[in-house]
Protein backbone atom coordinates (compact mmCIF):
# COMPACT_ATOMS: atom_id res chain seq x y z
CA UNK A 1 0.00 0.00 0.00
CA UNK A 2 1.28 3.58 -0.68
CA UNK A 3 0.83 5.26 2.86
CA UNK A 4 -0.35 9.04 1.28
CA UNK A 5 -3.27 7.61 -0.56
CA UNK A 6 -6.67 6.08 0.45
CA UNK A 7 -6.56 2.75 0.69
CA UNK A 8 -10.01 1.95 -0.47
CA UNK A 9 -8.99 3.53 -3.70
CA UNK A 10 -5.64 1.54 -4.43
CA UNK A 11 -7.86 -1.61 -3.16
CA UNK A 12 -10.23 -1.14 -5.99
CA UNK A 13 -7.30 -0.88 -8.19
CA UNK A 14 -6.16 -4.06 -7.31
CA UNK A 15 -9.46 -6.17 -7.86
CA UNK A 16 -9.86 -4.16 -11.11
CA UNK A 17 -6.15 -5.26 -12.29
CA UNK A 18 -6.96 -8.87 -10.89
CA UNK A 19 -10.52 -8.86 -12.95
CA UNK A 20 -9.09 -7.29 -16.10
CA UNK A 21 -5.99 -9.71 -15.77
CA UNK A 22 -7.76 -12.58 -15.79
CA UNK A 23 -6.74 -13.84 -12.25
CA UNK A 24 -10.74 -13.19 -11.85
CA UNK A 25 -12.51 -14.79 -14.65
CA UNK A 26 -15.39 -13.82 -16.27
CA UNK A 27 -19.01 -14.41 -14.25
CA UNK A 28 -16.30 -15.86 -11.35
CA UNK A 29 -17.26 -16.03 -7.92
CA UNK A 30 -14.76 -13.81 -5.42
CA UNK A 31 -13.67 -14.17 -2.13
CA UNK A 32 -15.27 -13.15 0.74
CA UNK A 33 -14.69 -9.31 1.81
CA UNK A 34 -13.55 -10.64 5.26
CA UNK A 35 -10.63 -13.13 3.24
CA UNK A 36 -9.55 -10.59 1.27
CA UNK A 37 -9.20 -7.78 4.00
CA UNK A 38 -7.13 -10.39 5.92
CA UNK A 39 -5.51 -11.20 2.71
CA UNK A 40 -4.39 -7.54 1.84
CA UNK A 41 -4.19 -6.76 5.99
CA UNK A 42 -6.56 -4.15 5.71
CA UNK A 43 -9.87 -3.26 7.91
CA UNK A 44 -13.30 -5.37 6.40
CA UNK A 45 -15.11 -1.66 6.20
CA UNK A 46 -12.50 -0.67 3.64
CA UNK A 47 -12.46 -3.80 1.89
CA UNK A 48 -16.60 -3.62 1.70
CA UNK A 49 -16.17 0.23 0.77
CA UNK A 50 -14.24 -0.81 -2.27
CA UNK A 51 -16.40 -3.71 -3.11
CA UNK A 52 -19.37 -1.21 -3.08
CA UNK A 53 -17.63 0.51 -5.53
CA UNK A 54 -17.05 -2.01 -7.64
CA UNK A 55 -20.24 -3.36 -7.63
CA UNK A 56 -21.44 0.94 -8.42
CA UNK A 57 -19.30 0.54 -11.59
CA UNK A 58 -20.73 -2.82 -12.66
CA UNK A 59 -17.19 -4.76 -12.90
CA UNK A 60 -19.12 -6.76 -9.57
CA UNK A 61 -21.83 -8.15 -9.40
CA UNK A 62 -23.69 -9.15 -6.61
CA UNK A 63 -26.22 -12.63 -6.90
CA UNK A 64 -28.54 -13.44 -4.10
CA UNK A 65 -27.44 -17.22 -4.45
CA UNK A 66 -24.38 -17.13 -5.31
CA UNK A 67 -22.53 -14.00 -3.46
CA UNK A 68 -20.54 -11.74 -5.30
CA UNK A 69 -18.84 -12.87 -8.76
CA UNK A 70 -17.46 -11.20 -11.88
CA UNK A 71 -19.26 -9.10 -14.64
CA UNK A 72 -19.84 -11.09 -17.46
CA UNK A 73 -20.03 -8.14 -19.42
CA UNK A 74 -16.92 -8.74 -21.55
CA UNK A 75 -16.82 -5.10 -23.23
CA UNK A 76 -17.14 -3.53 -19.62
CA UNK A 77 -14.09 -5.66 -18.65
CA UNK A 78 -12.13 -4.63 -21.51
CA UNK A 79 -12.82 -0.86 -21.28
CA UNK A 80 -11.75 -0.95 -17.91
CA UNK A 81 -8.49 -2.64 -18.90
CA UNK A 82 -8.38 0.29 -21.50
CA UNK A 83 -8.75 3.12 -18.82
CA UNK A 84 -6.47 1.54 -16.60
CA UNK A 85 -3.67 1.19 -19.12
CA UNK A 86 -4.10 4.78 -20.12
CA UNK A 87 -3.50 5.78 -16.87
CA UNK A 88 -0.59 4.52 -17.03
CA UNK A 89 0.92 5.50 -19.92
CA UNK A 90 -0.37 9.09 -18.62
CA UNK A 91 1.64 8.97 -16.00
CA UNK A 92 5.00 7.22 -17.83
CA UNK A 93 4.35 10.02 -20.61
CA UNK A 94 5.09 13.02 -17.58
CA UNK A 95 7.61 11.36 -16.29
CA UNK A 96 9.56 10.78 -19.83
CA UNK A 97 8.52 14.42 -20.60
CA UNK A 98 9.87 15.69 -16.85
CA UNK A 99 13.43 13.47 -18.24
CA UNK A 100 13.24 15.96 -21.58
CA UNK A 101 12.41 13.07 -23.94
CA UNK A 102 10.59 13.84 -27.46
CA UNK A 103 7.43 11.54 -28.38
CA UNK A 104 9.92 10.22 -30.96
CA UNK A 105 12.51 9.15 -28.61
CA UNK A 106 10.66 7.53 -26.22
CA UNK A 107 8.81 5.39 -28.83
CA UNK A 108 12.72 4.40 -29.82
CA UNK A 109 13.41 3.42 -26.88
CA UNK A 110 10.09 1.46 -25.52
CA UNK A 111 11.23 -0.42 -28.89
CA UNK A 112 14.64 -1.52 -27.59
CA UNK A 113 13.24 -2.20 -24.44
CA UNK A 114 10.33 -4.31 -24.65
CA UNK B 1 -28.08 4.51 15.02
CA UNK B 2 -26.92 4.93 19.01
CA UNK B 3 -23.98 5.00 19.47
CA UNK B 4 -21.41 2.24 21.28
CA UNK B 5 -19.34 4.51 23.31
CA UNK B 6 -20.41 8.05 24.37
CA UNK B 7 -18.76 10.92 26.25
CA UNK B 8 -20.59 13.91 27.33
CA UNK B 9 -18.63 16.88 29.13
CA UNK B 10 -15.82 14.60 30.25
CA UNK B 11 -13.07 15.86 32.23
CA UNK B 12 -11.08 14.27 34.74
CA UNK B 13 -8.22 16.79 36.93
CA UNK B 14 -5.23 14.88 39.02
CA UNK B 15 -5.42 17.18 42.55
CA UNK B 16 -7.61 19.75 41.15
CA UNK B 17 -4.59 21.35 39.17
CA UNK B 18 -4.17 19.67 35.86
CA UNK B 19 -6.66 18.82 33.52
CA UNK B 20 -5.47 16.11 32.18
CA UNK B 21 -8.90 15.34 29.91
CA UNK B 22 -10.51 18.32 29.48
CA UNK B 23 -14.24 18.29 28.38
CA UNK B 24 -14.04 15.44 26.18
CA UNK B 25 -17.60 15.08 23.75
CA UNK B 26 -16.93 11.93 21.76
CA UNK B 27 -19.22 9.20 20.82
CA UNK B 28 -17.72 6.28 19.33
CA UNK B 29 -20.46 4.09 17.01
CA UNK B 30 -20.44 0.18 16.42
CA UNK B 31 -18.04 -2.32 14.02
CA UNK B 32 -15.21 0.06 13.38
CA UNK B 33 -11.76 0.18 14.32
CA UNK B 34 -10.35 3.58 16.14
CA UNK B 35 -7.28 4.84 16.60
CA UNK B 36 -6.99 6.63 19.65
CA UNK B 37 -3.83 8.80 18.52
CA UNK B 38 -1.43 11.96 20.79
CA UNK B 39 1.38 12.45 21.78
CA UNK B 40 2.44 11.40 25.58
CA UNK B 41 0.78 12.97 27.86
CA UNK B 42 -2.02 14.27 26.12
CA UNK B 43 -4.94 12.24 28.31
CA UNK B 44 -5.19 8.93 26.42
CA UNK B 45 -4.78 6.29 29.02
CA UNK B 46 -6.78 8.98 31.13
CA UNK B 47 -9.97 8.58 28.51
CA UNK B 48 -8.86 4.86 28.76
CA UNK B 49 -9.29 4.60 32.13
CA UNK B 50 -12.75 6.38 32.87
CA UNK B 51 -14.08 4.06 29.71
CA UNK B 52 -12.89 0.96 31.83
CA UNK B 53 -14.13 2.62 35.11
CA UNK B 54 -10.60 2.67 36.77
CA UNK B 55 -10.84 6.44 37.03
CA UNK B 56 -13.75 8.29 37.88
CA UNK B 57 -14.46 11.26 35.92
CA UNK B 58 -14.47 14.62 37.54
CA UNK B 59 -16.94 15.81 35.18
CA UNK B 60 -19.31 14.48 32.63
CA UNK B 61 -20.98 11.63 31.92
CA UNK B 62 -19.58 7.78 30.37
CA UNK B 63 -22.61 5.68 28.97
CA UNK B 64 -21.39 2.12 26.93
CA UNK B 65 -24.01 0.50 25.02
CA UNK B 66 -26.17 3.20 26.98
CA UNK B 67 -24.81 1.80 30.06
CA UNK B 68 -23.28 3.66 33.43
CA UNK B 69 -19.50 2.26 33.46
CA UNK B 70 -20.28 0.22 36.14
CA UNK B 71 -20.10 -3.79 36.29
CA UNK B 72 -22.49 -4.25 33.22
CA UNK B 73 -19.93 -2.39 31.14
CA UNK B 74 -17.36 -3.99 32.59
CA UNK B 75 -18.84 -7.23 30.99
CA UNK B 76 -18.70 -6.29 27.89
CA UNK B 77 -15.78 -4.12 27.68
CA UNK B 78 -12.36 -6.11 27.03
CA UNK B 79 -9.21 -4.22 28.16
CA UNK B 80 -5.57 -4.14 27.70
CA UNK B 81 -4.11 -2.11 29.91
CA UNK B 82 -1.04 -0.04 29.28
CA UNK B 83 0.86 -1.59 31.72
CA UNK B 84 1.48 -5.78 32.75
CA UNK B 85 -0.22 -7.35 35.82
CA UNK B 86 1.01 -10.96 34.95
CA UNK B 87 2.71 -12.23 37.76
CA UNK B 88 3.22 -14.78 39.92
CA UNK B 89 4.00 -18.48 39.41
CA UNK B 90 0.38 -19.31 37.84
CA UNK B 91 0.79 -21.28 34.58
CA UNK B 92 -0.76 -19.73 31.33
CA UNK B 93 -3.81 -22.30 31.37
CA UNK B 94 -4.29 -21.49 34.99
CA UNK B 95 -5.07 -17.77 34.41
CA UNK B 96 -6.79 -18.38 31.23
CA UNK B 97 -9.26 -20.51 33.54
CA UNK B 98 -9.16 -17.98 35.58
CA UNK B 99 -10.63 -15.43 33.02
CA UNK B 100 -12.86 -18.09 31.93
CA UNK B 101 -14.40 -18.52 35.49
CA UNK B 102 -14.94 -14.32 35.55
CA UNK B 103 -15.70 -13.73 32.17
CA UNK B 104 -19.14 -14.91 30.26
CA UNK B 105 -17.91 -14.10 27.68
CA UNK B 106 -14.30 -15.52 27.57
CA UNK B 107 -13.70 -18.30 24.66
CA UNK B 108 -11.13 -21.08 25.93
CA UNK B 109 -10.56 -22.49 22.65
CA UNK B 110 -10.48 -19.11 20.93
CA UNK B 111 -7.59 -18.31 23.36
CA UNK B 112 -5.52 -21.74 23.30
CA UNK B 113 -5.58 -21.14 19.64
CA UNK B 114 -4.15 -18.03 19.67
CA UNK B 115 -1.70 -19.37 22.27
CA UNK B 116 -0.78 -21.97 19.93
CA UNK B 117 -0.39 -19.69 17.15
CA UNK B 118 1.79 -17.44 18.99
CA UNK B 119 3.79 -20.99 20.03
CA UNK B 120 3.45 -20.08 23.85
CA UNK B 121 3.33 -22.76 26.12
CA UNK B 122 -0.10 -23.22 28.11
CA UNK B 123 2.00 -25.00 30.74
CA UNK B 124 4.69 -21.89 30.89
CA UNK B 125 4.74 -20.72 34.62
CA UNK B 126 4.05 -16.68 34.52
CA UNK B 127 7.53 -15.46 35.93
CA UNK B 128 9.34 -17.39 32.98
CA UNK B 129 8.11 -15.37 30.28
CA UNK B 130 9.50 -12.46 29.04
CA UNK B 131 8.18 -9.13 28.86
CA UNK B 132 6.89 -9.59 25.01
CA UNK B 133 5.36 -13.04 25.80
CA UNK B 134 3.84 -11.70 28.92
CA UNK B 135 2.48 -8.44 26.51
CA UNK B 136 1.35 -11.15 24.46
CA UNK B 137 -0.75 -13.43 26.52
CA UNK B 138 -2.63 -10.50 28.00
CA UNK B 139 -3.46 -9.75 24.21
CA UNK B 140 -5.11 -13.40 24.19
CA UNK B 141 -7.10 -12.16 27.61
CA UNK B 142 -8.35 -9.23 25.64
CA UNK B 143 -9.37 -10.81 22.46
CA UNK B 144 -10.16 -14.12 23.56
CA UNK B 145 -13.38 -12.73 24.96
CA UNK B 146 -16.57 -11.81 22.60
CA UNK B 147 -16.99 -8.50 23.94
CA UNK B 148 -18.61 -5.13 22.92
CA UNK B 149 -15.83 -3.54 23.09
CA UNK B 150 -12.02 -3.76 23.11
CA UNK B 151 -9.76 -1.22 24.20
CA UNK B 152 -6.18 -1.86 23.48
CA UNK B 153 -3.77 0.88 25.71
CA UNK B 154 -0.79 0.55 23.35
CA UNK B 155 -1.22 -3.07 22.36
CA UNK B 156 2.15 -3.18 20.10
CA UNK B 157 4.73 -0.92 21.93
CA UNK B 158 6.57 -3.48 23.55
CA UNK B 159 6.19 -6.77 20.86
CA UNK B 160 8.49 -7.58 18.25
CA UNK B 161 7.65 -6.98 14.05
CA UNK B 162 6.62 -10.27 13.85
CA UNK B 163 3.96 -10.26 16.49
CA UNK B 164 3.05 -6.95 15.79
CA UNK B 165 1.58 -8.27 12.47
CA UNK B 166 0.48 -11.02 13.99
CA UNK B 167 -1.84 -8.41 16.59
CA UNK B 168 -2.93 -6.37 13.95
CA UNK B 169 -4.45 -9.93 11.83
CA UNK B 170 -5.68 -10.69 15.02
CA UNK B 171 -7.62 -7.41 15.37
CA UNK B 172 -8.91 -8.00 11.59
CA UNK B 173 -10.08 -11.65 12.23
CA UNK B 174 -11.62 -10.72 15.20
CA UNK B 175 -13.74 -8.19 13.12
CA UNK B 176 -17.39 -7.98 14.07
CA UNK B 177 -20.12 -5.27 12.73
CA UNK B 178 -21.47 -5.61 16.46
CA UNK B 179 -18.00 -4.44 18.08
CA UNK B 180 -15.50 -1.74 18.07
CA UNK B 181 -12.08 -1.64 18.59
CA UNK B 182 -10.38 1.44 20.09
CA UNK B 183 -6.33 1.30 19.99
CA UNK B 184 -4.19 3.86 21.82
CA UNK B 185 -0.96 4.06 19.84
CA UNK B 186 1.80 6.41 18.90
CA UNK B 187 2.88 3.86 16.80
CA UNK B 188 0.83 5.34 13.63
CA UNK B 189 2.62 3.75 11.00
CA UNK B 190 2.31 0.05 11.49
CA UNK B 191 -1.42 0.30 12.42
CA UNK B 192 -2.76 3.06 10.31
CA UNK B 193 -3.85 0.67 7.28
CA UNK B 194 -6.18 -1.29 9.75
CA UNK B 195 -8.04 1.61 11.45
CA UNK B 196 -11.49 2.82 9.90
CA UNK B 197 -11.32 5.99 12.06
CA UNK B 198 -8.77 8.00 14.09
CA UNK B 199 -9.03 10.28 16.93
CA UNK B 200 -5.99 12.42 17.34
CA UNK B 201 -6.10 14.08 21.67
CA UNK B 202 -3.86 17.12 22.55
CA UNK B 203 -3.74 18.12 26.58
CA UNK B 204 -6.93 16.38 26.76
CA UNK B 205 -8.95 18.07 24.42
CA UNK B 206 -9.97 15.83 20.90
CA UNK B 207 -8.65 18.03 17.97
CA UNK B 208 -9.63 15.80 15.08
CA UNK B 209 -12.16 12.50 14.25
CA UNK B 210 -12.24 11.61 11.08
CA UNK B 211 -12.20 8.82 8.71
CA UNK B 212 -8.22 7.06 7.83
CA UNK B 213 -9.21 7.32 4.40
CA UNK B 214 -10.49 10.93 4.55
CA UNK B 215 -7.30 12.01 5.50
CA UNK B 216 -5.43 10.25 3.10
CA UNK B 217 -7.95 11.92 0.50
CA UNK B 218 -7.94 15.58 1.63
CA UNK B 219 -4.19 15.85 2.82
CA UNK B 220 -2.85 13.88 0.44
CA UNK B 221 -0.46 12.03 2.96
CA UNK B 222 -0.34 9.15 5.40
CA UNK B 223 -2.26 9.54 8.84
CA UNK B 224 1.29 9.13 10.07
CA UNK B 225 2.62 12.23 8.26
CA UNK B 226 -0.54 14.32 9.60
CA UNK B 227 -0.24 13.87 12.95
CA UNK B 228 3.78 14.81 12.54
CA UNK B 229 2.42 17.58 10.97
CA UNK B 230 -0.25 18.78 13.71
CA UNK B 231 2.11 17.68 16.76
CA UNK B 232 5.51 18.93 15.35
CA UNK B 233 7.06 20.20 18.87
Amino acid sequence: MEPDRPIYAQLIEKIQTRIVSGYYGCGERLPSVRELAADAAVNPNTMQKAFAELERSGLIVTQRTNGRIVTEDKELIDSVRCRLAQNHIDAFGRKMKELGFTKEQIFDLMDRRI
Amino acid sequence: MSSLVELKGVSKSYDNKLLAVNNVNLSLPRGKIIGLLGPNGSGKTTMIKMINGILAPTAGEIRIAGMPVGPGTKARVAYLPDRNYLTGNKTVEQVFHYFDDFYENFSMQKALGMLESLHIQPEARLNSLSKGTKEKVQLILVMGRDADLYVLDEPIAGVDPAARDYILRAIIDNYNPEATVLISTHLITDIENVLDEVVFVRRGQIVLYNSADKIREEKGKSVDAYFREVFAC
